[in-house]
């Protein structure tokens, strides 16, 4: 294509663009819109994710060893666990720190408090908990700790009891709601990501029939389909990136707004930073996201009526 | 120039819309078709300009049939003829000077030529002051005027021109006809279609009435009988 084409074309394209007042604005109102619910649905993965990970970061599986394990055996015990490739992170509770949380725990409780002075001695075991990578793979884990050869050095097992089993059930219903939430998440990201995506593509179509008329008469004129094409796609690229950049902007007030009344319940989720930390991210799908939704969307709309 | 073979289209419905037409028109020549509403005048032009395929029957222009040529040639091959239409059919938001520069635009003629000819062509139908102005800013004249300095800037091998006067008033239809005369004595073979009987007798030149879809007569001098 020769410059002077292109710049013919580009110059047409902004100029219809910036003369055909209330159908450009109607293109970019629904182009606006079409782009802000994308927008909003990374937003919307965005909470999901982190609530889900943050859910996820809540199982774990406990083991508790007899009180005459010796530190030794248990560390040893959390070097091998670690090493098994499901298991995100181990961490070792002493026995002096399961006390002490204990006490914590039972601050108020005088008479828990004065049982446990009674003793005298200390009752509890030191434990190790068990962070998976995935919830589903807590059942690997429990396998593996039940073959591997878990007595002490004197021979003498080391193991209490391991909580896994009491909090299958539920470990298992959890993964189970977590996959279905994410498969939902994603089929609603989708189905919304579709629907508006028809709606500004509609727009688009409606906008360039009324035009309809200006391309025949293009046409009789010996206009190329290219050179009758490419303003229109031009202009349709223009709606889309400035329907980006208004979102992008809308969207500045309204993450700081949203976020900071919802972060407490969002668990420390600041929706403002998210948005300023991904900003690239948000520019480039909602940019490339315009440009392309306005120039597909008008290289076809234009396509019925080249048929003259 | 222009020869139309035996030429028939009906349309989807059945209603013949021109039956067995056969036609001459020679470079330079200065035509008017004349005839009552539906007697297939409009349908003869946009055979001519590959609007609509005959059903049988060929177009010739220069030895080619028109409606034999590909998708993708068909817009050099109307380059060669301007058209004027009843309706005007300017591009509404356009200027008067833009419109007439799009037809320099589209065929790929350079910003210099654009810059000279438009001016030039504006002050020939008369427009010079009026160049800025939108064609909703314009009387039916002045848009009329607007399409014709359109249709005649790239000097075209034929100029079309489908009831020109049909929405204007009688200074501006003796206007119109007037510029058309020129451009036709400078060689650019003219063929309007009208149902202005005083323009027809006034211009002498040879007139084609059609009836029903037939050529029914062709007077080389004529005169609008109907």
């Amino acid at each position: 294509m020769s410059t002077t084409l292109f710049k013919r074309i580009f110059v047409n394209g902004a100029r219809s663009f910036a003369r055909s007042g209330s159908v450009t604005f109607a293109t970019v109102l629904i182009m606006t819109v079409t782009l802000a619910i994308i927008g909003l649905l990374i937003f919307l993965s965005a909470i999901l994710t982190n609530t889900l990970a943050s859910i996820k970061d809540k199982v774990d599986v406990n083991v508790y060893f007899v009180t005459s394990a010796s530190e030794t055996d248990i560390v040893s015990l959390q070097r091998r666990l670690s090493e098994v490739p499901q298991v995100e992170r181990v961490t070792y509770t002493s026995r002096e720190e399961a006390l002490q949380s204990f006490r914590e725990r039972h601050a108020g409780d005088e008479l828990t408090l004065q049982a446990l002075e009674e003793l005298g001695d200390n009752p509890l075991g030191a434990s190790l908990a068990i962070k998976a990578k995935d919830p589903s793979e807590y059942g690997g884990i429990v396998e593996f700790l039940a073959t591997t050869p878990t007595t002490g050095t004197d021979g003498a097992p080391l193991i209490d009891r391991v909580n896994y089993f009491q909090n299958k059930v539920v470990i298992d219903r959890l993964t189970g709601a977590i996959d279905a939430t994410e498969r939902a998440g994603a089929g609603i990201v989708l189905l919304f990501a579709l629907a508006s995506i028809v709606i500004a593509f509609a727009t688009v179509r409606l906008a360039i029939y009324t035009s309809r008329d200006e391309i025949g008469i293009m046409r009789l004129m010996g206009a190329s389909n290219m050179y009758i094409r490419g303003p229109f796609i031009v202009a349709g690229i223009l709606a889309g990136v400035l329907a980006a950049v208004i979102v992008l902007i809308l969207f500045y007030p309204l993450a700081w707004y949203v976020g900071s009344t919802m972060e407490a319940w969002l668990g420390g989720f600041s929706l403002f930073n998210y948005y300023v930390s991904h900003f690239a991210l948000f520019f480039g799908i909602l940019a490339g996201g315009g440009f392309l939704l306005g120039g597909i969307a008008s290289w076809f709309a234009v396509r019925r009526y080249l048929k003259v | 120039m222009i020869y139309f073979d035996k030429v028939t289209k009906q349309y989807k419905d059945g209603t013949p819309a021109l039956e067995g037409v056969t036609l001459n028109i020679a470079p330079k020549e200065f035509v008017s078709i004349v005839g009552h509403s539906g007697a297939g005048k409009t349908t003869l032009i946009k055979m001519l300009l590959a609007e609509e395929r005959p059903s049988e029957g060929s177009v010739f222009f220069e030895e080619v049939d028109i409606h034999d040529l590909p998708a993708n040639a068909l817009h050099h091959y109307r380059r060669k003829i301007g058209t004027v239409f009843q309706d005007f059919r300017l591009i509404p938001n356009r200027t008067a000077y833009e419109n007439i520069a799009f037809a320099m635009e589209a065929v790929g003629k350079s910003d210099e030529d654009i810059a000279s000819d438009v001016p030039y062509i504006l002050d020939l139908v008369d427009l010079g002051d009026k160049a800025n102005h939108f064609p909703h800013q314009l009387s039916g004249g002045e848009q009329q005027r607007v399409a014709i300095g359109r249709a005649i800037i790239n000097q075209p091998d034929l100029i079309v021109a489908d009831e020109p006067t049909g929405n204007l008033d009688p200074v501006n239809t003796y206007d119109v006809i007037e510029i058309l005369k020129k451009v036709n004595e400078l060689g650019t073979t003219v063929l309007i279609t009208t149902h202005n009987k005083g323009v027809v007798d006034a211009m002498g030149k040879r007139v084609i009435t059609m009836d029903k879809g037939r050529v029914v007569r062709d007077d080389a001098h004529g005169h609008y009988i109907l």
